[in-house]
């Protein structure tokens, strides 16, 4: 059974640095209003729920259990929760709506990085008997992958620059980013990376609606059909790979049949300037691609849904007729470990 | 087309115990791994994709533990998703990953779930305070006991009731190799002369604490025709979730339990759970639950449950054996929990249990739950496939 799944509405929060006295459960229940609203669904009409989001970033066990609140789960629904971005949270539904137990999934993830150092926080996903101990920050092995890159004659820092150029110039038009326009190069945070290559730290939720088949049609005028999607881990030991590349992406890509057919847009989830230049080699984009009009995850970057709002941004530019054919992409672990590709495309115009 | 049928090909667990001090928690994770790959005498090439589910990631004080994971697991190169819906985390993975196969997106999936208790304190762990938010009251005893008193006095059960259930998991646990507690010398005496921890769940109608994972693997009919074993098939399988606290919720008997069970049974084309099931593994952290859950999963009417506990029809050679591996009660490695009692069910369709083992058990359910009694995952298991 080949099932056509598409995601039929996207909605999300604006970013900011933080959202203060906002509980998790505010923070994200507006955006679950918003996109059942856009659909015109209610809660018991969704036949699975699935949600990503990270114990670690709330600072509490079982944190997903009051956003869980949020929802309005009475009647009691069938619903799941992964440890990861949202945009693997997505592809549990998308698993779920293949077997054709549900018709249409409710999908959302959020962050809350402001309560804590986020540098700090994330160095606790590290090996934690050799490498963890050492508190090694997201910024610094990031640049040490950038340094890589730059060694290996992939990139410069006047290129690294412009990527962080643009993608805060496109987010110009996006209400929701968080870092828009001119923004400076700033001194260095770890060399080669400045204040400009990192993403911003910030607050945000995002929320998508799948369905399937005429169902589809009938929630979206121009659903954007998941066409495929894939993902791949890496070994964890930043020594073991090769930093300028990223195979992973690359089988997810072909897995999700990326390379069948040119892609009109590209949602990349690289945090860092850097991220961007591995993700075009693994994915063998040339400058005729639209990368990132949203601004990308240098323009807002809420761990835990930046990867879900790539396959959000990249949906709602096919719902918009903006894009017929478009790659979405979201990344998890150091240095680009575990890479999900998504190819999503719209009914011919 | 209608989905692929599941079937269980490999099943491997640790030695349940206190602390694996010999093990890092990738060798925990592996051992049980290669277990459930020699009990399907599969490589790791064999595998198309992992996912791996756990508790908290506070209790080992690693965040998003699988990327760690990912190598002592064989994923590099391949899918792998990290499932948690608290205490019914153990189900809900192997769900998530029988949906892989169900939707033929994989031919064959690796399941596991893990805690290594000994790495932090899960009691604490559980009750970090949070401004403005109802504390959980010193671990997960404080929270349940009040629920187990409203059974009590719901269903007029006597006091004596859980100290059953304790004894017979713990005798049950004696016949499983792999069980965390093996009392050699209990008696239903020490049980209830145990000192009293929260009214009324008295120490030895309590969980322990454990580090132990559990491992399945997965695969599809054609995967099943190669196995060296019986394998057990998925005949039903499904998650319910309802808010923590709210007006009208019915801390006794959710309503997504009851939900859920019925989802599974006509999934199963189960007519009567009571007649139709012959073994069941429900998760019982604290003793009562045994009567609390046999009544929510419609094994017996509003409060006659504990009918069923005090006439010995839950004992292992009773009508409706309950907990046959000793249950949570003997083995808690907390994120791991669901899957045991996933994976227990299995083992007795296979014909594999052992000593523990049901004569003639045909089909077998298993059981998970978590949170405030809000997340419930389950599956109907048989030793024959799906009606094509």
């Amino acid at each position: 059974m080949n099932r056509e799944i598409a995601v039929v509405a996207f909605a999300q929060t604006e970013h900011r640095r933080t959202s203060e006295e906002l509980s998790e459960v505010e923070m994200l229940m507006p955006v679950l209003h918003e996109v059942l609203a856009r659909t015109g669904l209610k809660t018991a009409d969704i036949g699975f729920t699935c949600s990503g989001s990270s114990d670690y970033l709330a600072g509490r066990a079982f944190s997903f259990t009051l956003a869980l609140d949020g929802v309005g789960a009475w009647p009691p629904i069938s619903e799941s929760h992964v440890e990861m971005d949202g945009a693997w949270a997505l592809y549990e539904a998308w698993t779920k709506l293949l077997t054709g137990d549900a018709d249409t999934a409710l999908v959302y993830s959020y962050g809350k990085s402001s309560p804590g150092p986020l540098r700090d926080v994330l160095t606790r996903q590290l090996d934690p008997y050799y490498v963890a101990p050492l508190w090694p920050d997201s910024v610094a092995l990031a640049a040490l992958q950038a340094q890589a890159l730059i060694d290996a004659g992939d990139t410069d820092e006047p290129a690294l620059a412009a990527v962080a150029a643009r993608s805060r110039a496109d987010a110009t038009a996006n209400s929701h980013a968080q870092l828009r326009g001119s923004v400076p190069r700033g001194e260095y945070v770890v060399r080669p990376l400045r204040t400009g290559d990192c993403p911003p730290i910030g607050d945000g939720a995002a929320a998508v609606v799948l369905a399937a088949g005429e169902r589809a049609r009938e929630l979206c005028e121009r659903p954007a059909w998941i066409r495929g999607i894939d993902h791949r881990i890496e070994a964890h030991g930043l020594g073991v790979r090769d930093l300028t590349d990223s195979p992973s992406t690359r089988l997810a890509a072909e897995k999700a049949g990326a390379f069948q057919r040119p892609v009109d847009t590209v949602e990349l989830h690289a945090p860092f300037t850097s991220q961007e230049v591995v993700l075009r080699k693994a994915l063998k984009l040339d400058d005729s691609v639209r990368v990132n009009p949203s601004g990308g995850a240098l323009a807002a970057n809420p761990v835990m849904a930046a990867g879900l709002i790539r396959i959000g941004e990249a949906a709602a530019r096919i719902h918009r007729g903006e894009s017929d054919r478009a790659l979405a992409h979201a990344t998890s672990g150091p240095c680009l470990q575990q890479n999900l590709v998504a190819v999503l495309e719209g009914d011919p115009r | 087309m209608s989905k692929e049928p599941v079937a269980v090909v490999g099943i491997g667990q640790t030695k349940h115990v206190a602390a694996r001090r010999d093990v890092s928690i990738a060798g925990l994770v592996r051992e049980a791994a290669r277990r459930a790959l020699d009990d399907a005498e599969l490589g790791w090439a064999d595998i198309d994709a992992v996912v791996i589910g756990k508790a908290p990631d506070f209790f080992e004080g690693v965040m998003m533990p699988e990327l760690y994971l990912a190598d002592a697991l064989g994923a590099v190169g391949k899918p792998m998703l990290r499932v948690h819906t608290a205490g019914s985390v153990g189900g809900s993975t192997a769900l998530v990953a029988a949906n892989l196969v169900a939707a033929r997106v994989h031919g064959t999936v690796l399941t596991l779930a893990f805690e290594k208790q000994s790495e932090s304190n899960a009691m604490w762990g559980l009750s970090l305070p949070i401004p403005f938010q109802q504390p959980l009251l010193a671990g997960a005893g404080g929270f349940f006991a009040p629920h187990v008193r409203a059974y009590m006095r719901r269903s007029g059960a006597p006091d004596t009731i859980g100290s059953l259930v304790a004894y017979k998991d713990r005798r049950n646990a004696l016949k499983n190799p792999y069980a965390h507690l093996h009392e050699h010398d209990i008696t239903l005496e020490k049980v209830q002369a145990s000192p009293m921890l929260w009214d009324p769940i008295r120490y030895s109608e309590t969980c322990p604490s454990s580090d132990g994972a559990c491992a399945m693997i997965l695969t599809d009919r054609a995967g099943a025709a190669r196995a060296p074993r019986p394998p057990a098939w998925m005949l039903g399988g499904a998650m319910r979730s309802e808010p923590t606290l709210f007006a009208g919720k019915d801390a006794v008997s959710p309503q997504a339990g009851k939900d859920c069970a019925a989802d599974v049974y006509r999934q199963a084309g189960i007519a009567d759970p009571r007649r139709d099931i012959d073994a069941v593994e429900m998760y019982v952290p604290f003793s009562w639950y045994e009567p609390m859950w046999l009544e929510n999963l419609g094994f017996a009417a509003e409060g006659e449950g504990w009918k069923l506990t005090e006439s010995g029809v839950t004992e292992l050679d009773g009508d409706l054996p309950v907990n046959m591996s000793g249950g949570v009660l003997s083995t808690n490695p907390i994120g791991a929990s669901g899957m045991i009692r996933f994976a227990e069910a299995a083992l007795q369709v296979r014909g594999q249990a052992g000593e523990h083992q049901v004569d003639g058990a045909r089909k077998a359910l298993g059981h998970a739950y978590g949170g405030g009694s809000q997340f419930f995952s389950m599956w109907l298991v048989g030793a024959e496939p799906p009606d094509a």
